[in-house]
């Protein structure tokens, strides 16, 4: 048995470069339970990252009870991380799941039957498009559904009601993703596979605390680290994350920098003659703008802005350059920085420039933040249109219109969907008054949040919720929907190496609650939405109709479902998309042929200017001949829009710890989760913490022009001049609005996004800190990750983070390693792993 | 040479330009992405001014020909507000900026008949630039119009 709150990635099983990754089986039950007393597995995946761990799902007298990992499944190997041991289940029977819909009702929320409720939303629904049309209707969804809730979503808001108001948290987590995907390579589609690791000489972690946001591909890496023949490791972070630990060049930028030490990165690359020009040449265009647009960024000039060594930008550059296989993998240190979508692209570019694209150990992992986002990128229940199709191509949305049998000009495509920001920014001026949000808690999650409650609040804006708990933006809501979650409901979803997983239901949803999928198909049902022949819209009867409805709009699209069903995802391994005539196995890497979707008739974008956002447009796009070459694209640096002064001296930057997911709603109801990350802190630095007089545990103010927070000082050794708080700690568990000691650390951040993906900028404001009282003990930070106690502080009394008996679980080491396509073709084999 | 006369016009153009992307920042700071990018649209048309300047020294400016100003295009006085004002105030700036872009094409031209290559050289650093401010105000506007014109109240 480990205890895997103090062992988050579990125990090592090391392999050689090109060796096949160990299997061994994680598995944690209630502590009631034996493996005896388990009446049945459940197939699954975890819903606790963007990783997508394939895991069954133990059940004992109709009830979750534990949950393994699926050693035959490409992703995981049968490994599972802290947050899928225990929270996957147990954040799933907290014992105040909601179970009855809820009306206001006087300003209370009270309890009533679905009628009711569905009856108050569909009535305000009707009139509100009668009076004022489909652009007063905003849907705000999620990362957490299945590809099936959210395709039900899109058809029923861009084909039945017709609005173009409908984002997804994932632009707070995975939009620059997709962006940076479709200015390179002209559609979305994660280019590598987690394989990759295996097979690399290098590892690049771009803003991408990998030990902590997907623990089980860090797994991987250390047992690579830990074999006869280590990658190498770059860490561009500013903090000392475990991933820097290990790293041969750590970079600790000043948060905002991103772009000006990719330029330099590049400019090395061009300049030390290590491009492959040959296929630069065949598989490129744009090679001079790039040139030109790195030119002014030397090492030294990029270290001046980054506040880093130029030797070590060197360095960095050296091994991209010079190691035959790279893989590069990024996360929110860019995605939620300024420039976002600028500084991803020029990873893309470095790959491009070395070939480094389609082989074994080369590379490119553009992340995403959460278990399905990936879905509502393809479904296009967020800012994209389905399949991966283009907003600005009218045959595109011809086919749409074909394929639900609606007229062309119901679904928008006038503009770009509207991204979440500008959503909420409708909503706060009165225009949009109706808002659906589902699964995701914007009143903790979103920038700056005394704004976002305002706008929640709003008495003008009927505000529909459906999630498992009275979230504290569900406490807001005028009708709350009970939401069957995980393990209660069928469906697929898609990780962010592009692998489908199944998951099963295992027990019946608590109470009244009901799937996303069946509230869906409800409303749509009771609103009467029809096609052109008069049939029902969405005429699904479970998901499985709708996953097959689905495979026909990803028909020819480059996320293909065609070959997959149900029965094929159930008993072997996840299988990659596209799955179709040409790929039956699925395809574990894209491009290894060097030809990118930027046919200006398949592709999902034309472009845009990296700077300014601008979209270039179908002719422009034509005009530069593509023909299946990515594109080079460019863009100077920029410094970010509030910097630290006299006032604000310090960088703000928040981020995630390894023991919670988002606002805590299912870690939050794990005892040994919450145990180990109980509430809110913030890092500062020894020198900085000195400077001011604050000691370890100590009260302090973050304020920042918004608002401000107060929790206890954890010295780490973050970078100087910059600190950083979790963004986890809402107000659910505490009266559900911030007391005298606000906790959230959206209170601070700034409303801005980039100006191509929209993400907003969670990781650059300024603030200043000040020191409020004295310790009552050690800030409540965990030792085990990148808040750990600053080395230079030497061995004191902060209890190591354990989590003892009931974080134990049992891990197998041992059997035959899945691999590429036998795993997938291996076919059913019950429900065991 | 009356190319002094459009060398003077493009100054003024592109101050006018400048100074009214401020004022649109500031007067929309509840709009964050128009609020920043105008204020770094601003510094780009002060740059295109800076770099004009060696240009300006050889042939002269003459903000004042003798033409009769036809229309006028004296900047955005003040801001307006809401939606439509928004709308609005970023068509106003589309038109100062297409007189910037339509009076670069014609000094580009007078440049390649001059074969003077240090002014074609500040043409095509800048030229782009004002190309990519116009296609950034038309995709906000065709963003903003529908929400503006149909449902905004």
């Amino acid at each position: 048995m480990v205890d895997r709150i103090a062992e988050i990635w579990g125990t090592r099983t090391p392999y050689p470069k090109d060796g096949l990754w160990p299997v061994r089986v994680d598995q944690a039950l209630d502590a009631t339970v034996t493996e005896g007393d388990v009446d049945r597995w459940v197939q699954s995946a975890c819903v606790l990252c963007s990783n997508g761990c394939a895991c069954d799902i133990a059940v004992k007298d109709g009830a979750m009870v534990g949950i393994r990992g699926r050693a035959g499944d490409l992703v995981n190997h049968g490994r599972l991380g802290p947050k899928g041991l225990f929270a996957s289940w147990q954040g799933m029977s907290g014992k105040d799941r909601l179970t009855r819909p809820l009306i206001r009702e006087n300003g209370r929320l009270i309890e009533c039957d679905w009628d009711t409720a569905m009856d108050r939303i569909t009535q305000r629904s009707r009139q509100l498009l009668e009076e004022r049309g489909p652009l007063s209707h905003g849907f705000y969804t999620s990362g957490q559904l299945f590809l099936e809730e959210y395709y039900a979503l899109a058809v029923l808001g861009k084909g039945g009601i017709g609005t173009p108001h409908m984002d997804g948290n994932t632009r707070l987590c995975t939009a620059t993703a997709a962006a940076a995907l479709k200015e390179s390579f002209g559609a979305d589609g994660q280019p590598g596979t987690y394989a990759d690791i295996d097979s690399c000489d290098a590892i690049f972690l771009y803003g991408h605390n990998m030990a902590e946001t997907q623990t089980v591909l860090w797994s991987r890496v250390l047992d690579r680290i830990a074999g006869p023949d280590r990658p190498r490791l770059v860490c561009v972070d500013p903090r000392d994350t475990e991933v820097a630990k290990y790293a041969d060049v750590h970079l600790a930028v000043r948060p905002g920098t991103n772009l000006a030490l990719m330029n330099a990165l590049v400019r090395e690359v061009l300049a030390n003659g290590w491009a492959d020009r040959e296929y630069v040449r065949a598989h490129t265009l744009g090679l001079d703008e790039l040139r030109a647009a790195v030119e002014p960024w030397t090492a030294e000039a990029a270290a001046a802005v980054c506040d880093v060594d130029a030797a070590g930008i060197r360095e960095a550059a050296r091994i991209f350059g010079t190691s035959s296989r790279v893989l590069s993998t990024v996360l929110q240190g860019f995605y939620q920085s300024a420039q976002a979508t600028a500084a991803s692209c020029q990873v893309n570019n470095l790959h491009l420039l070395r070939g480094l694209l389609g082989r074994p150990g080369c590379g490119i992992l553009q992340m995403n933040g959460q278990p399905t986002a990936q879905n509502n990128r393809e479904c296009g229940a967020d800012g994209d249109l389905p399949g991966f199709r283009n907003w600005e191509n009218p045959n595109h949305i011809a086919e749409l219109a074909a394929l639900w049998d609606v007229d062309p000009l119901t679904i928008p495509h006038w503009a770009p969907p509207t991204h979440a920001m500008q959503i909420f920014r409708y909503a706060e001026q009165g225009s949009i008054e109706f808002l659906w949000i589902s699964a995701t808690n914007p009143a903790v999650s979103m920038p700056e949040l005394p704004r976002i409650r305002n706008i929640l609040a709003k008495p003008g804006l009927f505000l529909v919720v459906q999630d498992l708990y009275l979230t504290e933006t569900a406490q807001l809501a005028d009708v709350v929907l009970p939401a069957a979650g995980w393990g209660e409901k069928t469906g697929t979803f898609t990780n962010a190496n592009r692998t489908v997983h199944l998951s099963d239901k295992a027990v019946e949803p608590p109470g009244e609650a009901r799937s996303d999928l069946d509230i869906f198909l409800d409303y749509a049902r009771r609103m009467g939405f029809t096609t052109l022949r008069g049939e029902p819209l969405l005429p699904w009867a479970g998901p499985e109709e709708a996953f097959e409805a689905w495979k026909e709009c990803s028909r020819g699209r480059p996320c293909d479902y065609t070959g997959i069903t149900y029965d094929r995802l159930r008993g072997g391994s996840g299988i990659p998309w596209p799955c179709n005539t040409a790929n039956p196995e699925g395809r574990e890497r894209l491009y290894e042929d060097g030809i990118f979707p930027t046919d200006p008739d398949y592709c999902e974008s034309y472009g845009h200017d990296l700077l300014t956002g601008a979209t270039a447009g179908p002719e422009a796009f034509r005009a530069q001949a593509p023909g299946g070459r990515a594109i080079l694209k460019a863009a100077d640096y920029r410094p970010p829009h509030e910097e630290p002064d006299g006032r604000y001296p310090f960088r703000y930057t928040t981020g995630r710890t390894a023991y919670h997911f988002h606002t805590r709603t299912k870690t939050g109801r794990s005892r040994v989760l919450t145990s180990a990350a109980p509430t809110a802190w913030v890092e500062i630095s020894p020198d900085d913490a000195g400077r001011l007089g604050i000691r370890e545990g100590d009260l302090v103010k973050v304020t920042s022009r918004r608002g401000r927070i107060e929790v206890p000082a954890r010295v780490s050794d973050i970078r100087n001049g910059t600190v950083f708080a979790p963004f986890h700690y809402g107000y659910w568990d505490q009266d559900g609005a911030p007391a005298e000691h606000p906790t959230a650390a959206n209170e601070l951040t700034i409303t801005e996004w980039d100006p191509v993906s929209k993400q907003p900028v969670f990781k650059n404001a300024a603030v200043s800190v000040e020191k409020i009282s004295d310790a009552t003990g050690p800030a409540p930070a965990p030792t085990t990750t990148a808040s750990r106690p600053a080395a230079a502080a030497g061995p004191r009394s902060i209890r190591p983070t354990a989590g003892g008996k009931d974080a134990e679980a049992t891990e197998r080491v041992g059997g035959s390693p899945p691999r590429f396509p036998d795993a997938v073709r291996r076919g059913p084999q019950g429900g065991t792993p | 040479m009356n190319l002094k006369i459009y060398l003077g016009m493009l100054r003024k153009a592109e101050q006018t330009l400048a100074e009214s992307f401020r004022q649109v920042a500031a007067g929309h700071a509840a709009e964050p992405d128009v609020h920043f990018l105008c204020h770094t649209l601003a510094t780009q048309c002060e740059e295109h001014s800076r770099l004009l300047l060696p240009v300006v020294q050889r042939y002269g400016e003459d903000p004042s020909d003798n033409e009769p100003e036809r229309i006028h295009a004296e900047g955005l006085s003040a801001t307006r507000q809401g939606p439509v004002g928004l709308l609005r105030d970023l068509q106003d700036l589309y038109l100062l900026a297409s007189l910037v872009d339509v009076t670069w094409a014609m000094v580009k031209q007078a440049g390649s008949a001059l074969r003077d290559r240090e002014l074609l050289d500040v043409v095509s650093r800048c030229d782009g630039e004002t190309a990519v401010q116009l296609r950034w105000l038309q995709t906000r506007m065709k963003q903003a119009a529908p929400q503006a014109l149909v449902v905004a109240r």
